[in-house]
Parts: structure tokens; sequence; C-alpha cells
């Protein structure tokens, strides 16, 4: 979902990945779920927490520690593929040292067909009740069975209302953009949402594994790359700003709507649902702790910092509600409701068919 | 041989650091994809059968051609400013070379940033050319913003070896040329040039070498527009879960790199015995 907060951080993704290869290790029992242990001292458990940077409160380990007793460590990672690699590094059953990580819907649908996520215990997270009800209908794991959402929304675009003549409306606005504004569209470059635009347009499935719907889908991309400033996954919200682009694909999050000259819109194609989600690791040994941590980020005075300062819709009424009312007035996307972003397809993880969307996505941006 | 020992803190480094990871390159190249990223125990060589794909030699054809004119443009541009340092005064000179190694001390991705905020449609280069009546460019995001980057990053990487060829040249073998009756121009391309070969291929490898296999550049600068191999190669780790395909791209590559190194040193060789 968040795309990479730092070009640098590519190189030492690189390097950890390799670093990761060695790793291999023996493979210990695989059995079902352990009973977990509802009266566990959690003070005797301890935590490492892979996260995105900047995605929870700074002292939400310093938080944790106060409130909970349970010493909290943090790793970041700068994409879903890196904690994908260091968690799937040494096959089932290895031990990542990781207890609980954050990664999007599809990546904890993959993780959980790989056997190392450990089934969510509903009872020892009390909080879940803070949840929207449309927030246990997500495709990729129906009723929270191995995750539980920290973060949704959806793709759309991000616009310079003073810059377009007429605001847009549908996903061929980007595709095939009037002459005054070539040059001046962004759109992105992470596969899947590369191929959502054009997919869209189509009357496809976001989630289609179809070879001749994508072999449609790269003729309209390759014809929208002509008049395409750049393909860009990070920095759209700056571009917008600046005035060097006038319409973008952006996540809602990331549309820099606090910006009077820009709003936000959801193409009357349709668009995704994108979640991010919070995963307990099978290998860790603090899975009383982790579930305890997982109750305390659904707290809604601890949730509603997502909102209120990354601007993401959180998928929990109760800090929702709670919001301050004028960050919700100066951010239309975060007054979209769970009903209205639960029109948008949930993007599910394709299998092997993966590698589809990856040679679309080189098609697209290595060609003219 | 009392001395072997002195070797084990290289060799350490070399095992740990080179060979151990090249083999892990090697053997992967010949696994499978595993779906969560990783491979797969089981043998193939499907992997390099995909290399001869069109869609990637179109792109190991691109980074070519932009490797190589970066190199051409770094050696038209660095030669005649390694031969002015080198004809200055001793101490001139070392103010000159350490203003062209200066860029080296700031961080790589600053100075690359630098040259979107100097490019961009609103940025200082149109606010130029509009002072002086010219049309604005649209130069970022185009393979023209992607060279340019390249050639700013390892034009010191040319000028250095130019420079130490140059240097070491005896003034009096020009001295002589003189004498004998050669203008400047007979001079440089009868002794200097020649007696400078070494120094050219040197450079043109450091420059071509990192530049063929740069992947931030063409992202920031060519506004992912266009793949160049390390993008691709990239990719395959960070994006596409395809680490068995990624590492024999990455094999591709450093085989092109070893055929240019060793034809350099070949011909290093023939013109140093001359």
């Amino acid at each position: 979902m968040r795309g990479m907060r730092a070009v640098g951080a590519v190189a030492t993704g690189l390097a950890l990945l390799l670093l990761a290869g060695c790793g291999e290790q023996g493979s210990q029992s695989n059995g079902g779920p352990d009973a977990l242990d509802p009266k566990a001292d959690i003070t005797e458990q301890s935590l490492t927490v892979s996260i995105w940077d900047g995605y929870s409160p700074e002292d939400l380990p310093e938080r944790v520690k106060n409130d909970l007793g349970v010493p909290v460590k943090i790793a970041h990672h700068a994409t879903n593929e890196e904690i994908m690699a260091k968690l799937t590094a040494g096959g089932a059953g290895s031990d990542s040292g990781i207890d609980v990580a954050f990664v999007s819907g599809q990546y904890a649908q993959a993780l959980n067909e790989a056997g190392l996520l450990e089934p969510i215990h509903a009872d020892l997270i009390p909080n879940l009740k803070n949840l929207y009800p449309e927030a246990q209908q997500l495709a990729y794991d129906k009723d929270n069975t191995f995750s539980v959402p920290y973060t949704w929304g959806t793709t759309g675009i991000c616009y310079r209302t003073d810059l377009v003549e007429q605001a847009p409306t549908s996903w061929n606005d980007i595709l095939k953009p009037p002459a005054a504004l070539k040059k001046k569209v962004t759109m992105m470059t992470t596969e899947r949402w590369l191929a959502l635009p054009a997919l869209k347009v189509l009357g496809h499935s976001v989630n289609t594994t179809s070879d001749k719907e994508l072999t449609d889908a790269r003729a309209l991309l390759l014809d929208a790359k002509k008049n395409l400033l750049a393909y860009d996954d990070t920095t759209f919200g700056d571009r917008l700003t600046k005035g060097e682009s006038a319409m973008a694909e952006a996540w809602d999050g990331w549309c820099p709507t606090s910006d009077p000259k820009i709003k936000f819109t959801v193409p009357k194609e349709g668009s995704d649902l994108w979640v991010d989600t919070m995963v307990v690791l099978k290998s860790s040994k603090n899975k009383e702790a982790a579930h305890a941590l997982i109750n305390y980020i659904l707290d809604p005075e601890i949730h509603s910092w997502a909102a209120e300062n990354i601007l993401y819709k959180v998928p929990n009424k109760a800090a929702m509600e709670q919001l301050d009312p004028k960050v919700l007035e100066a951010n239309a996307p975060l007054r979209m409701t769970p009903a209205e972003l639960l029109k948008g397809e949930s993007i599910v993880d394709v299998g092997d068919s993966a590698m589809k969307y990856t040679r679309l996505s080189t098609e697209v941006t290595a060609g003219s | 041989m009392k001395r072997w020992p002195l070797t084990g803190p290289g060799l350490t480094y070399l095992t740990v650091f080179m060979v151990i990871p090249l083999g892990l390159v090697l053997s992967y190249a010949f696994l499978r994809r595993g779906r969560f990223g990783g491979v797969v125990d089981e043998p193939t060589t499907e992997n390099f059968t995909r290399l001869a794909d069109p869609l990637y030699a179109d792109v190991v054809l691109h980074s070519t051609w932009i490797a190589a004119l970066t190199t051409v443009l770094a050696l038209l541009i660095g030669y005649p400013t390694a031969y002015v340092i080198a004809g200055l005064p001793r101490r001139r000179q070392t103010i000159a070379l350490i203003a062209v190694v200066l860029p080296f001390w700031t961080s790589f991705l600053i100075r690359v940033y630098a040259w979107i905020v100097l490019l961009s449609g609103p940025g200082w280069l149109n606010k130029a050319l509009r002072a002086i009546g010219l049309g604005p460019v649209d130069v970022l995001y185009t393979d023209a913003a992607v060279v340019t980057g390249l050639l700013y990053a390892y034009l010191p990487l040319m000028i250095l070896p130019l420079y130490a060829s140059l240097v070491r040249l005896d003034p009096q073998l020009r001295e002589a040329a003189a004498n004998l009756g050669a203008g400047p121009w007979t001079s440089f391309r009868t002794v200097t040039l020649p007696l400078t070969v070494p120094g050219i291929l040197t450079g043109c490898l450091f420059v071509f070498v990192p530049s063929f296999g740069n992947f931030v550049i063409p992202e920031l600068l060519g506004g992912g527009r266009s793949v160049l191999v390390g993008n691709l190669i990239r990719d395959q780790f960070l994006k596409a879960r395809d680490w068995p395909f990624g590492s024999a791209l990455a094999l591709a590559l450093l085989a092109v790199l070893m055929v240019l190194l060793l034809a350099q040193a070949w011909a290093a060789r023939r013109y140093a015995t001359r």
C-alpha cells in the first residue's frame, strides 16, 4: 500500500534480502494453533513489531510499556515485499524474531496460506467490538480469522481544482486526458495499481488473471503513457501541491486534501478497497502479549491517531466517532463511509498469476 | 612466506562479501521461484531462457545505449578537463582535484533530488531559458534527464584516471615532438592521445559499469518511464518476488561487465607495450 518512503531504503532492502536468504533454518514442529493462556503473565513477554515508518504513534512502545508492562521493539519495513522477504525467508516453522507485523490484506492472505500466521484469538481482543461490522467482510479474510484491519481506503483521482477544466469523474480522465493536461498526469507504478485504472475502464476485476483482459489493459496503459508526466507512487502529492502535475492516480490517504485547491474523487467505474492489517506470527513466543498489543491499538484513543495524523481511515467505529471534527471537515476522504468503501473491490492475492502483473508492468514501463 | 597470515582479513572479507553472495546468486539462478518469495529447490534453466525474451533484450539494449552515451559524453567533457588540470601548477592541481571530488561529500540521493529541482517544469533550467527568451523545455522524466544525471554522478570517475595518466606523461616527449616540427594538434594526436589510452579505457569502464547497472537515477530523473537493467533486477527482488529470475539477470549483467573488463585489460596491455 504504502510505497517506498525513501529510495535509499531500496538499497538497504536489497542487502537485507540477500542476507535473509542465508538464514535457512531447520523446520520445527508445525502443529495446529496452540491454545493461548488468557491468564499468561504478559509482562514476562516482549514484542518485536514490524511496521512502516511513521505509521504508528512514535511513543507507542513507551505507552505499551507503561500501560501493559510489555517491552516493545519497533522494526521498520519500507514495503510489503520487504517484510514478506523477512517473514518467509526460512519457510514455515522458522522464527524471524518478529511477533506482530503490519502488512496489506493480500499479503496477510499469502502469509496465511504459507502457514506462517497464528489465527486471531478473538477472546483475547475484546476491542474487536470497536470495529465496523463492514470490517469483517473483507474478501481476503472474512471474519478476521488471521488478520485485524488497521487502516483501509481506496484508490481514486487526486486533482487540482484550479488546473483542470472539468472535475474528473472517470478513469478515462487519467488514461485519456484532454490536450491541456498532457504531461500533467501521474499514475502509480506498483503493479496491481498500475493495472487498476485500465481494468476498471474495461469493466474487469482488479484481481483478474485472464491473459486476454490483461492484454487489453496493456494497450490502454501504453496509450496513456504518452500523456503521462511520470509514474509516481510516493511523491504525487507534492507534485500536485507544487503544480507540477494537475491530476494523479492516488491512494485516498495520500491525496493532500488539506490544501483547499486539491480534491479527491473515486471514478464512476469503481475502484479497489485496500486494507493494511495486523497479523501475529505463528513463530512468535509471545502470542498473548501480541494479542494484548492488537487489543491496545484497537482502543479508540490509540487507533484514532492514524486517522488524525496520517489521514487514513481506520475501520474502528469508536475511533472514527471521536475524531476532531476540524480534521474531518478539512479532509473529505476521511468522511467516506464504510458502506461506500466496501463498494470497492478488495485486492486479493492472485498466487502465481502475480507474475502476469509483473510482466504487464514491465511491458508498460519499458515500452513506448 | 611468513607474511601469509596477513592475507587473513582480506581473504575473510572476500569470502564473506563476495564468494558467498555470488555463490547464492549463482545457485538461485538455477532454482524455481517460491510463491511467497525466496526459492524452491527444483533445478531449472528456465530463468536463463527467459533472458532471451525480446522484452528483456530490449531493456538490455536500451541500458547499453544510455550507458554508452553517458560514457562518450563523459569522455568528451572529462578529457579536456583532465588535460587542463594536469597542466596547472602543482598546488592548483590539488585544488582542482578537490573540486572534482567535492560533490562526493554530499549524499548521492540529495544530489539527484537537486537535479529534479533544476530540471523540473517550473525549475531553474526553465527560469533561465525564459530569461533569455527561450521556451520552456520538458527535460525532466526523459532519457535526456537520465543521461544528465548519470553523467553528473560519474564524471569524476572519468576525470581522475585521465588526470592520473596525463600527469604521468613525460613533458619532454611533447617537447621532443615540438622540436621535431609537430604542431600542437599533431603532437597531441601522435604523442599524448596514444599514451593516455589506458587512462581513457579505465575512465570509460569506470563510467560505463555503474551507469549500466544504476536504478536510482532512471527512477528519479526518468520518472519511472523507462526501465534499465538495474531497475529490472531491483524489481524482481523487491516487487515481483522472483529471486531466481533476478539472480539470472544479475549474472547476465555480471557476464557482460566481465567481458568489458577483459577487453579493457587486453587493450590496456597492448597499448602499454607499444
